[in-house]
């Protein structure tokens, strides 16, 4: 991601589709920014409310809040770098989120983060080739009752043991086996 | 400042809501009523679906009858739970309640009157017909101050809460003079229960005096130790509760700005926030001229974006200015100089939640609990290898044993206990000899940890202190925010180290390294992340040296824990013929059928996943854990392969 470049880099190098994706993007961002008080202190909520609506925050769009607030650029990729809920990717459909507390963690957490790892064939902060699974580990939730847990997307799934990855993942194919069957 | 014919009708006022709703909260009451508690822990058990059937099972059968959302009872090792309020029964608690169980409840007892005490946990009060919570050992230390209505209201109607009292301490307060309430809060000695433990009514009084305005108070519920949801359960139990003492705070102080810095971690805590706000500005009690006096305030949600050093105030504030979360120096304080440059105070969640019960109760009830230099009560989230996980609430004094062992029922399984980590990242790891301490915020210093924020993760003989040690050198080496050099190299040295010895390759001299290494960082780190990092290295090679010295002399992990230092082994007296178990379980195909029909693990296949362990059923247990690797060849040889 290098910005004092973008000026001189080529324009929409992946043709017409890559920059229809983009005019989208610039359009969310100017009507999230729309409603939003001037200066520094939006940031960070603007920048909330991007991911939200995009599920990642692209170069465009914090070009677009840079220029918006009145603040450089490398201020915003430096706030998006600096807090862990920023992704500059764009996530898989199910957001698998492993929990690494304490508590979590005594009971086997990385162990599970092994098994989807390996079950899903990416590491941490991937996203898989189809873009349907992206792979997280996230500090506690909050949960360590339950532990060891995993989030996908809202939902916690307390509790989890290797054969329960095995079991959501087979769980997850039925499901969108369904869905193709039902629109063909 | 309020004229006295202000008072008069911010007394109405309250007068008027006050009773509104209690007429509610009374034709509720006089129905059958079911509580399901809905926080996070109880969904993530499926308390969702057990309110479902409640809901639909009423319905189907037309009865007389409610089934409403509650935030959390502290319990949480028993989710889903349900309280049923029938009378002429006293309201009994039912653990585990799941979808099938709702239905039978509702057939036996709500249709019925059979209140299938087999599923009962207990009952909220002592009565004739089944014990009370009072009666376990539990409640013999348990006191609930903030989490006394936590699971028993509907944290998204304020009528529940008005009707228990709640805003009564505010219109109160607004009827007195700020100062006052700085004096009873200070003659209260309620201390900040964010960690720190700074006195609260000492911190608004600095606020107040300080020059400049806007003044601003925030509360902090940027709760992010590992192992610690103490603030998460009260935000979605009761949030009105936090709200009140931090509209209370802002008077108190004169703020004419308030705001709530919540992790974005905890999206139903920020949306019942959301809501409980909504429902205090509708009925007058935030936004201008509260309860129809003249004192304004504006609150507002901010979420934070995932960043640990972010509790710390300084980085806080950086961090709500727009700017990368990174601490200053202090002073100037936040009092004297905190939000856009001006007085603002900071407290938890915790601390604002006690102020309504001090000012209703009087700083003389409170102080009669607790200790003379901690008064009041600890909120303690037990979790890890303890039987009852959840939140407890004692007062401070109480000792680790009485709430390891009698509130949380001790280990599972039969396994003994070997150290409680308290404190998150900041704090340490505490051995058996150091139980029967008090804990209180100055006691565990001299031990080597801290009270912190409350999270309490009780660990047994099956987990390596070494790898807890790395495991919090990881984190905080993550969430360094890289301003000072010796935290931010020194925790990755730190860490460096801990990996190699976690894997087998520790050399004789590292543990005097690690300590001169954390020796450095305490002193050469500006915020509290750095300065208390290296406590859990330093509190486990203090208790727990002789398990560094295995892992880096003999290549052991004496707790089986490490995945480098450990292989599995299927002893061949023990595994049956007959069953297939582990095979079933092993994800990566790794044990297969030898010639004598038994089973052996592929060690080239094998991926330490635990599995096999988990399914070799209980009867045989062949499965065992043999540390250091090389220890297989013995069993090999002895078996003749």
């Amino acid at each position: 991601m290098s910005f004092p470049e973008r000026e001189n880099r080529k324009k929409p190098a992946g043709g017409e589709e890559e920059h229809h994706e983009e005019e989208q993007v610039k359009e969310k961002t100017r009507e999230i920014l729309r409603y939003c008080s001037n200066g520094r202190a939006s940031l960070i909520p603007v920048l909330q409310q991007v991911q939200e609506n995009l599920g990642y925050v692209p170069e465009t769009a914090m070009v677009e809040v840079a220029r918006r607030l009145g603040v450089p650029e490398v201020d915003v990729f430096s706030i998006v770098t600096f807090y862990n809920q920023f992704r500059l990717q764009p996530p898989g459909r199910r957001q698998v989120k492993v929990c690494m507390g304490t508590a979590c963690h005594m009971k086997g957490g990385n162990i599970i983060l092994d098994c989807w790892e390996r079950r899903l064939g990416i590491g941490v902060d991937e996203t898989t080739a189809d873009r349907e699974f992206s792979l997280e580990r996230v500090a506690c939730v909050g949960c360590c009752a339950m532990a060891p847990v995993t989030l996908i997307n809202d939902a916690v799934h307390p509790k989890m043991t290797p054969t329960r990855v095995d079991g959501l993942l087979h769980a997850y194919q039925l499901e969108k086996q369904q869905e193709e069957g039902a629109t063909p | 400042m309020a004229a006295g014919k202000d008072k008069n009708e911010i007394a109405l006022n309250y007068r008027k809501l006050y009773q509104e709703a209690r007429v509610g909260w009374q034709t509720l009451r006089q129905k059958p009523l079911v509580l399901v508690g809905t926080a996070t822990c109880g969904r993530a058990a499926g308390a969702l679906e057990t309110l479902r059937v409640f809901q639909n099972e009423i319905a189907r059968r037309n009865l007389d009858a409610r089934a409403v959302e509650v935030g959390c009872l502290g319990h949480c090792y028993a989710e889903p739970l349900a309280v049923i309020y029938k009378e002429p029964f006293p309201p009994v608690v039912y653990g585990y309640v799941t979808e099938g169980m709702a239905a039978r409840l509702v057939e036996d007892y709500l249709v019925n009157d059979d209140p299938c005490l087999e599923f009962a946990l207990a009952a909220l009060r002592p009565n004739p017909l089944l014990p009370a919570f009072a009666d376990f050992p539990r409640g013999q230390y348990e006191n609930k101050i903030i989490l006394e209505r936590c699971g028993l209201i509907n944290p998204e109607e304020i009528g529940h809460y008005l009707a228990r009292g709640g805003y009564g301490a505010l219109a109160a307060a607004l009827q007195a003079q700020p100062a006052e309430i700085i004096a009873a809060v200070k003659e209260s000695g309620l201390r900040g229960r964010g960690g720190a433990g700074f006195p609260t009514g000492r911190k608004w009084e600095l606020c107040r005096e300080a020059p400049g305005s806007p003044k601003y108070v925030i509360c902090n519920a940027d709760e992010g130790d590992p192992g610690a949801f103490m603030d998460r359960t009260i935000l979605e139990s009761n949030p009105h509760s936090v709200l009140e003492g931090l509209i209370i705070a802002a008077y108190a102080v004169g703020a004419a700005r308030a705001y709530i810095y919540v992790r974005a971690e905890y999206p139903l805590a920020v949306e019942r926030l959301r809501t409980a706000l909504e429902q205090a500005g509708n009925k007058g009690l935030v936004g201008e001229n509260i309860l129809g006096g003249d004192f304004d305030l504006e609150i507002e949600i901010f979420q934070g974006s995932g960043a640990f050093v972010c509790g710390e105030e300084t980085a806080l504030i950086a961090s709500m200015e727009g700017n990368p979360g990174i601490p200053r120096h202090r002073p100037p304080f936040p009092v004297v100089s905190g939000l856009n440059g001006r007085p603002t105070v900071i407290d938890n969640v915790k601390t604002l939640a006690y102020i309504p019960p001090i000012l209703n109760q009087g700083a003389q009830w409170f102080k009669e609990t607790g200790t003379p230099e901690s008064p009041g009560t600890a909120v303690f989230a037990l979790a890890g290898k303890i039987v009852n996980t959840g939140l407890a609430e004692v007062p401070m004094g109480t000792t680790l044993r009485q709430v390891i062992f009698d509130v949380g029922s001790g280990i599972p399984g039969g396994k003994n206990f070997k150290a409680v980590q308290i404190g998150g990242p900041s704090g340490g790891c505490l051995p058996e000899d150091a139980l029967d301490m008090p804990i209180d915020f100055d006691s565990l210093s001299g031990a080597g940890a801290m009270m912190g924020s409350g999270g309490m993760v009780v660990l047994d003989e099956d987990d390596c202190m070494v790898e807890i040690a790395r495991f919090f050198l990881d984190f905080t080496q993550k969430e360094s925010c890289g301003k000072c050099t010796f935290c931010r190299l020194g925790t990755k040295q730190m860490l460096n180290i801990l990996e190699r010895i976690t894997r087998g390759q520790g050399k004789p001299e590292d543990i005097d390294l690690l300590l001169e290494l954390a020796e450095d960082i305490k002193a050469g780190s500006l915020c509290g992340l750095g300065k208390t990092a290296p406590n859990p290295v330093l509190s486990t090679i203090r208790y727990f040296r002789a398990e560094y010295e295995a892992h880096i002399k003999e290549r052991r992990c004496p707790a089986l824990m490490c995945q480098d230092l450990i292989v599995y082994y299927i002893l061949p007296e023990k595994c049956e013929r007959s069953c297939d178990a582990c095979v079933g379980g092993c994800p990566v195909e790794a044990i297969y059928t030898n010639e004598d029909r038994l089973k052996v693990i592929d060690q080239a296949k094998c991926v330490k996943c635990k599995s096999c362990l988990d399914a070799c059923p209980p009867q045989y247990k062949a499965v065992i854990k043999l540390s250091p690797p090389e220890k297989l060849a013995e069993y090999n040889k002895g078996q003749g392969i």
